[in-house]
């Protein structure tokens, strides 16, 4: 068998928007009508577009590939077509070996039946024999950690078990084709770190995997390439790093459009000592440059620059004025840039960066540059929330209150060992 | 079509599944369990002897026992008939979320459909033969025709289940023209009275594929005859035309339906 599991190759895809006639006593009028009006044809085409245009690329074994952009890129379309459930406009594509595909996991479940008739219902909509299933059913269920529940009608399950058992059994179809689409969006931290570690599993034994996800960073962390897509066109392919950073920025072509600002923030680059990047370590210097223009006359302004947390709850703020430099006024057509350097002592989480151009004395806001996704922090020492304090333990003892006396972890170690 | 039928075949573990979960979620959701299967027929056989009562009042002749054993033998096939097509009809719309999230052949809906009825009609024809016991039927060689009989009607059900299932994805209204169809249907077929009641006039009612069917029900088990050979024939001709139409039909929409649910 060949190397390449996934292929699409000059994919297009046309939709209609607008009106379908979806029942017959709609239909037969529209089409009396149609045999006197010959002018409908043209209005038809304007309600057509292309989801997906030329799309081409394809999954080696062993890969994992991923596939960002904003919400109606054309995304999930691809899905539905490399999983056959849509069929391409023009275009071809190759399938290499069983296929699963993780599109909503729970979706064959049925509500009056059992956790354990779902397991079986489901695992045959994904392509599983029932020896097969039977064969797995105490990892699958082991896995989803709802043993107590298992012969419950999953209409009485929370919706976080729901999922939990939808991944589990499809994450035991042992496909040699396996798409992801967003399902590591349920369930709590543990549950999508063990998800994680599943997939990791199963790309090490060769299995090709397309996975599609607004977590930037767990595409990051897992994938060997990625996509971008932005209105039904690849606009990019390659190193996850190099296409989220570019991703990133295109938020600010957005704000750009507007032509009524005064201001415009035309360039925000964030890089580490090796150049442009999204990754940090806790702790890691970083340094953001900022470039902005003006449209018209403007006086007394800053530059700020501030992070919030996922919840886009601010976790920090500066600017230029605050930092000393004192502000700014530009001519028409002048042009600023400045550049901060920071060292970022997040904690371990994403972080999104925000520009702003603001007059402090009228509380203007002039300009606004928003990253479309956000910068990940990495820390060797597991720590939660906003800050790294970068803690270290330095006491650790047990009191036993029967003997009294305190006695160091290690002296109680080595008595258990003797 | 040999690589679709391939396909299917392949996903036959799957038939088996979804008829399994809409005969089990059918009697988990009824209180009477497996009585349903049982109880609309036997409405129907109550309501099909009261009219024969009335028939026989009328033409002021005595009600006999292979009349009633008749009406009795021909409502279970065509509740069958009713409750496949309108549960098929139903199948995809009801199944969306797998129709647009997973693929496999979708034929398996209206399929399984037909099959979780025909299951019903193995339940309530217990009851039957009970019945037909009671009143002392009797039997014959002529009742190996019933397999053959049942097997069209399945066959028949299936091909315009299909044609419903996809037909009703794309124009919402269709369930309701297919349930008035349904629910008056019973008046131009031979289920209540017998088309030899019609003498020459009743080769036109025969034209129903389901009318030379339940008459051969009527002949074999009640009458202990053959059933009428060349009309069984057009009706088992019309089945096949019906289930190969019915398939190429759902073959060639069955691309769009995740786009058009």
């Amino acid at each position: 068998m060949s190397d390449v599991a996934l292929r699409m190759e000059r994919v297009y895809k046309k939709f209609r928007k607008g009106e379908v006639y979806n029942s017959l006593r709609d239909l037969l009028p529209a089409l009396t009508g149609k045999m006197f009006r010959q002018q409908e044809l043209s209005e038809k085409d304007k309600r057509e577009f292309w989801a997906l245009r030329d799309i081409s690329f394809e999954v080696k074994r062993g890969e994992a590939l991923g596939i960002i952009g904003h919400n109606g890129a054309g995304k999930s379309t691809i899905l539905k077509i490399l999983s056959r459930i849509m069929k391409p406009t023009t275009g071809s594509i190759v399938v290499n070996g069983r296929f699963s595909a993780l599109i909503e996991v729970s979706a064959g479940f049925h509500q009056d039946l059992t956790g354990r008739e779902n397991i079986f219902l489901n695992g045959t909509i994904l392509g599983m024999t029932r020896r097969e299933i039977e064969s797995k059913l105490d990892q699958i269920i082991a896995f989803s950690g709802i043993e107590e529940f298992i012969d419950t009608p999953v209409k009485r399950y929370s919706s976080g078990m729901y999922a939990r058992l939808g991944f589990s059994v499809a994450a035991h179809v042992d496909p040699e084709v396996l798409i992801v689409d967003e399902v590591l969006s349920v369930g709590d931290y543990v549950f999508q770190q063990k998800c994680m570690e599943r997939m990791k599993e199963v790309t090490r034994t060769g299995t090709a995997v397309l996975f599609v996800s607004h977590n930037l960073r767990s595409i990051a962390e897992f994938c060997n390439g990625c996509l971008l897509l932005e209105h039904g066109r690849l606009v990019m392919s390659g190193s996850p790093n190099d296409v989220i950073q570019r991703y990133m920025n295109s938020g600010r072509i957005v704000g750009r459009q507007d032509e009524s600002k005064p201001v415009v923030i035309s360039e925000v680059r964030i890089r580490s000592q090796h150049g442009e990047s999204v990754r940090f370590e806790s702790g890691e210097t970083a340094w953001i440059d900022v470039e902005l223009t003006a449209r018209r006359t403007c006086t007394k302004m800053a530059v700020v620059l501030f992070f919030t947390d996922e919840s886009y709850y601010e976790v920090f703020n500066t600017s230029t004025e605050r930092l000393g430099n004192g502000n700014f006024s530009l001519d028409p057509d002048d042009t600023f840039s400045c550049s901060f350097e920071l060292r970022l002592n997040f904690a371990n989480g994403s972080f999104r960066p925000v520009v702003a151009v603001y007059r402090y004395d009228t509380e203007t806001l002039l300009d606004r540059w928003e990253s479309a996704t956000c910068i990940y922090v990495g820390s060797a020492t597991d720590v939660r929330g906003a800050v790294n304090c970068f803690p270290q333990v330095v006491r650790h003892e047990v009191v036993k209150a029967t003997a009294g006396k305190s006695k160091t972890l290690t002296a109680i170690l080595s008595e258990g060992s003797e | 079509m040999k690589e679709e039928l391939q396909e299917l075949y392949k996903y036959r573990g799957l038939l088996y599944m979804i008829t399994y979960r809409d005969i089990k979620v059918r009697y988990k959701q009824s209180i009477m369990g497996f009585m349903w299967a049982v109880l609309m027929p036997i409405l129907i056989v109550m309501a099909g002897i009261v009219v024969r009562y009335a028939y026989a009042l009328a033409a002021n002749v005595p009600l006999k026992t292979p009349d009633i054993a008749s009406v009795a033998v021909k409502s279970l096939p065509w509740a069958f008939l009713v409750s496949s097509i309108r549960f098929a009809c139903l199948s995809l719309i009801n199944n969306n979320n797998l129709v647009t999230k997973i693929y496999f052949p979708k034929e398996i809906f209206p399929i399984a459909a037909v099959m979780a009825s025909l299951f019903d009609l193995f339940v309530a024809s217990g009851a039957l033969i009970i019945f037909l016991l009671i009143i002392q039927t009797g039997w014959s060689l002529y009742l190996i025709w019933t397999p053959v009989l049942l097997l069209t009607m399945v066959l028949l059900a299936t091909g315009i289940g299909m044609i419903v299932s996809a037909a009703s994805l794309f124009f919402r209204d269709v369930k309701f023209i297919v349930e008035v169809l349904l629910t008056f249907g019973i008046f131009f077929t031979p289920v209540f009275f017998d088309v030899s009641m019609f003498g020459d006039k009743g080769k036109w009612l025969l034209l129903n594929p389901m009318s030379p069917i339940l008459d051969g029900f009527s002949a074999c088990v009640a009458h202990h005859q053959s059933p009428n050979l060349p009309w069984f024939a057009y009706s088992f001709v019309f089945a096949m035309v019906a289930l190969l139409g019915g398939y190429v039909f759902f073959k060639h929409l069955e691309p769009a339906f995740a786009e058009s649910i």
